[in-house]
């Protein structure tokens, strides 16, 4: 038995998907996550030993420095930053809170990401995502908490044509099997 | 696809929601006190209205928040929704708004 635990990729052994001139979807390195609980004072704390401002209005993304701040809901966010900074985040967020009621749950493991990028982008999405995906009615920096099919994802919009998707890693094959499908049809 | 208005999120699509039972159903304050007929009425009796209905629901695929909303269990229209933990609105004043 090896006694060595191996780090795998949810997205290991999967196809590229990638229509020329229209569509590339790609798995994101490792990072680092937290699922963060709490009111808005804890939230303005945790602003600061987390280095990025916890956006105050619903459905928005913060970013800065490599590190991104997503509200997902009236007291819930949900805490990006890059691999191997679980214990040094943890540490000096739980330091900032010290005197404020919360949950900083980690879910670096948890969760896993990819970006769809490309002009049909939307299009791609629109396959199994119920929201209206145009720019003007879902924005650059916008993110929110949705579904795709029937996998709850978290779609922020880095870029006009570029989508930054959020999910359980056991929601992969799932989610990545109709999104090949999808892109067949393009 | 119906569209229910979450009082956080906006209008969203209803798969992004589950249903929640009746709204505005109190625990009784002293169960140890409380008859067996009361606490069956607390845990099973409904009002099950033709009409208005104050209900529970939770944009579970979205903030995740329970809320409560008032719907026409005729028409399905919802006239209002509005965060859990505020008083009840006054159905009389809704059906005049919505008739304007």
């Amino acid at each position: 038995m090896s006694d060595v635990l191996k780090r795998r990729s949810a997205f290991e052994g999967l196809h590229p998907i990638q229509v020329e001139g229209a569509v590339t979807v790609a798995p994101t390195a490792y990072a680092t996550r937290f699922s963060f609980r709490g009111d808005a004072k804890a939230a303005s704390a945790c602003s600061k030993g987390f280095g990025v401002m916890l956006p105050n209005a619903l459905l928005k993304a913060e970013s800065d420095n490599g590190r991104t701040a997503i509200s997902l809901g009236p007291d819930e966010w949900l805490l990006l930053a890059p691999d191997g900074e679980v214990d040094a985040l943890e540490a000096a967020i739980e330091k900032a809170l010290d005197q404020h009621h919360h949950a900083l749950v980690d879910i670096s493991h948890r969760n896993t990401a990819f970006t769809v990028s490309g002009p049909k982008a939307e299009t791609l999405l629109a396959s199994g995502c119920l929201l209206d995906l145009h720019v003007s009615a879902f924005p650059v920096g916008m993110a929110t908490r949705t579904i795709y099919s029937k996998a709850d994802i978290v779609l922020w919009r880095t870029a006009d044509d570029t989508f930054h998707v959020e999910l359980w890693r056991s929601f992969v094959p799932f989610v990545w099997g109709l999104l090949e499908e999808a892109s067949s049809e393009l | 696809m119906l569209l229910i208005p979450c009082p956080h999120c906006g209008n969203r699509p209803e798969l992004e929601f589950r249903y929640a039972g009746e709204a505005h159903i109190a625990r009784p304050a002293d169960p140890s006190t409380t008859s067996d007929q009361e606490w069956a009425e607390y845990l099973y009796f409904r009002s099950n209205p033709k009409g208005l209905h104050i209900e529970r629901w939770r944009h579970v695929s979205g903030c995740a928040r329970f809320f409560n909303c008032v719907r026409d269990t005729v028409s399905d229209k919802i006239l209002k929704t509005y965060p859990a933990g505020q008083p009840k609105p006054d159905l009389a004043e809704l059906v005049k708004e919505a008739r304007q």
